[in-house]
């Protein structure tokens, strides 16, 4: 959680400096969210979410320096800088991104589901989403087919309580987003995206109905960002101050598990803050890995477009597939 | 050799397939117990069972969607749309994620899916079922766009596009289920994507074209050969990307004319393209100016006559190539 914090910190220094291009969708204050679940992977477990992406990506263990040089745009990038922040992706690590449309993500989490079950592996898809998407068309038709065929997908709602500057009250009828899951037999649940322990629970409870039951779930978390939509949002006109300080202080994920190990002897202050330095140089070394990292070359633009063009000595097809 | 309609060809590689490989799924609304709406499937399900050939609800964002994401993990889905028109509700699935998931993971993806299905007017559906979207999805860096127009063409290259490892949209057509043709009996039959054919040879003029304009071609080539003792070359293009220029190179360096039919709108059309295309690399072999047949640009047409009248027709290509071949 630490070194997902002190990355985004960073990101957005290097955003500010004009260094990182397009959007930048900050997940600081949902931390615990990526980190719980993520946490609970198993050799065939998946991942698949939204374009506010980097927490799961350092969380299914990703990297931090190609991260941040996807964000400047360099070659050396996860994407070779071909994606940008919205786009991580690491298939290795069943990680497959990190996708820009609100909802478009979630048939592909049901199909990584599908294929799990296809293949005949004991895994589960984690498909997670913002309290947005809940009413984009997409999402609901995933949940029928998940409902329908039995898939092991586990939809994840980020409740951060915010689809960009539209509050819930503002975009979802009905009783609350989860509870939707209802229509399509699905078993759902709702906990509290602050405490770590508490995600994981909830996480590890339907985990283990989609990978030995085949059932899907799916579970709203209880969130917050303390940053804008993406850091071109000023974040004045639909929500106070008071509330993002509240958060900050009494419900921070990361002041909250802290506490959590101090109390447990788990942690101490000084091995606390040795984890904070640590995640500090982390973040400042990937800035300089990606600072003096190369841009991507013109020729670069028209690969990793086709397999088939990327692999010639494979290709079974004629003609042209470019157009100049 | 075997006489069979277009659609036992399909029927034929798809079966092929999934006995060859066990990666490869049928997907889509009434395949499997319907039998298949144009019943292209009919029997597949009795034969490979339920995992193979599975029916899905009508939610083509979402099972479309489904099968890109099987696809990255190694499945290769092939997913029937009823009708091609039923893209615009799968948009997003099938040209933001299929098309751009590999671009955007800097290589590290690909999806080996076909999305197959008719895509033709013609029999009276009226505006919403009568799309031809070949251009749409051609304009779309990543993805393969297939229009068979023959028996032989239709199983050769399906089998083609079910073992490509690149997204391949797969476009048949209703009026030539029925069509019958002679097709090699090989179960090894593949015919390359990207490869043209040229259906009819000529030296007088070359008409581009692909899918069931081919046989409208075929016939006004055939009436100018006897009545107007000219002679037509007909160019099956069979896919529009990767597209096999260098045989509509070939045939307009050999013939000097070039007549363009197709079932699209004019407006960004394909051959929109091909025009802009044959301008630029074979300027100097032109003799006349390059004529096209499209569609009448508006909406589909119910009434059934004018339907006719607004598709590209024998009547239309032949008064268009002679014109082409008087200037």
């Amino acid at each position: 959680m630490m070194r997902i914090r002190r990355f985004e910190e960073r990101s957005l220094r290097a955003y500010q400096g004009k260094k990182i291009g397009g959007f930048l969708h900050l997940y600081i204050g949902q931390e615990a969210v990526a980190v719980g679940c993520c946490s609970l992977m198993g050799a065939d477990d998946h991942v698949i979410t939204a374009y506010r992406d980097h927490g799961h990506a350092i969380a299914v263990g990703m990297d931090t320096k190609p991260l941040m040089a996807e964000l400047y745009g360099k070659v050396t990038g996860c994407s070779k800088g071909k994606g940008g922040s919205m786009h991580y992706f690491a298939p290795s690590l069943n990680y497959w991104g990190g996708h820009g449309i609100v909802g478009g993500q979630i048939p592909l989490g049901t199909g990584l589901a599908y294929g799990v079950k296809y293949q005949g592996k004991k895994g589960a898809a984690m498909a997670f989403m913002g309290d947005g998407a809940v009413n984009q068309g997409a999402v609901h038709e995933a949940m029928n087919l998940a409902g329908l065929w039995d898939l092991p997908c586990i939809f994840v709602i980020e409740n951060n309580r915010y689809s960009m500057g539209t509050s819930q009250l503002r975009s979802s009828a009905g009783p609350g987003l989860a509870e939707r899951a209802a229509a399509y037999g699905i078993n759902w649940s709702k906990c509290y995206g602050h405490d770590i322990y508490e995600v994981r629970d909830t996480m590890n409870e339907v985990l283990q109905l989609a990978r030995n039951e085949n059932k899907p779930s799916v579970i709203e978390i209880d969130t917050y960002r303390y940053r804008g939509h993406s850091v071109a949002d000023p974040d004045k006109t639909y929500r106070t101050r008071d509330e993002i300080d509240d958060y900050r202080k009494n419900k921070d994920p990361l002041i909250a598990f802290k506490a959590t190990l101090l109390a447990e002897g788990v942690l101490t202050e000084d091995s606390s803050s040795v984890i904070d330095k640590e995640a500090r140089a982390e973040a400042d070394l990937a800035a300089e890995f990606a600072e003096a990292s190369p841009y991507p070359t013109p020729e670069d633009i028209q690969k990793d477009v086709y397999w088939e063009a990327d692999h010639p000595d494979q290709r079974t097809s004629q003609g042209r597939l470019f157009f100049n | 050799m075997s006489v069979l309609t277009y659609r036992e060809a399909v029927r034929a590689a798809l079966s092929e397939e999934l006995a060859r490989d066990e990666n490869v799924v049928l997907m889509g609304e009434e395949v499997a117990q319907f039998n298949g709406a144009y019943k292209v499937s009919e029997g597949l399900l009795d034969k490979f069972g339920p995992k193979r050939v599975v029916d899905t609800p009508i939610s083509e964002a979402g099972f479309i969607g489904t099968g890109i994401g099987a696809s990255m993990l190694g499945v290769r889905p092939v997913m029937e749309l009823m009708f091609w028109s039923f893209y615009s509700v799968a948009f997003d699935q099938i040209l933001n994620n299929a098309a751009n998931v590999r671009y955007m993971s800097g290589g590290l993806i690909n999806c080996p899916i076909v999305i197959r299905g008719p895509a033709n007017g013609g029999t009276n559906v009226g505006a919403t079922h009568s799309h031809t979207p070949e251009n749409v999805l051609a304009n779309h860096p990543g993805v393969k766009v297939v229009v068979p127009s023959t028996a032989a063409d239709a199983k050769g290259l399906l089998k083609s596009a079910i073992r490509d490892n690149d997204p391949v949209f797969f476009l048949e057509n209703t009026i030539l289920y029925g069509e019958k043709g002679e097709v090699p009996d090989d179960e090894d039959l593949l015919i390359p994507l990207g490869l043209a054919d040229v259906k009819r040879e000529g030296t007088d003029l070359t008409i581009v074209t692909y899918g069931r304009c081919v046989l409208h071609s075929l016939a006004a080539a055939e009436i100018i050969a006897e009545k107007h003792g000219a002679s037509v070359e007909v160019v099956d293009l069979r896919s529009i990307r990767p597209l096999d220029f260098d045989t509509v190179l070939k045939s307009v360096a050999k013939t000097h004319r070039v007549l363009i039919v197709e079932e699209q709108k004019p407006f960004c059309s394909v051959g929109s393209q091909l025009g802009f295309m044959i301008q630029e690399e074979a300027f100097d072999e032109l003799d006349a100016p390059i004529l096209r047949v499209s569609t009448i640009d508006a909406p589909a047409i119910y009434s059934p006559p004018m339907e006719i009248v607004q598709l590209p027709s024998v009547d239309r290509v032949l008064a268009a190539a002679l014109k082409v071949l008087a200037s």
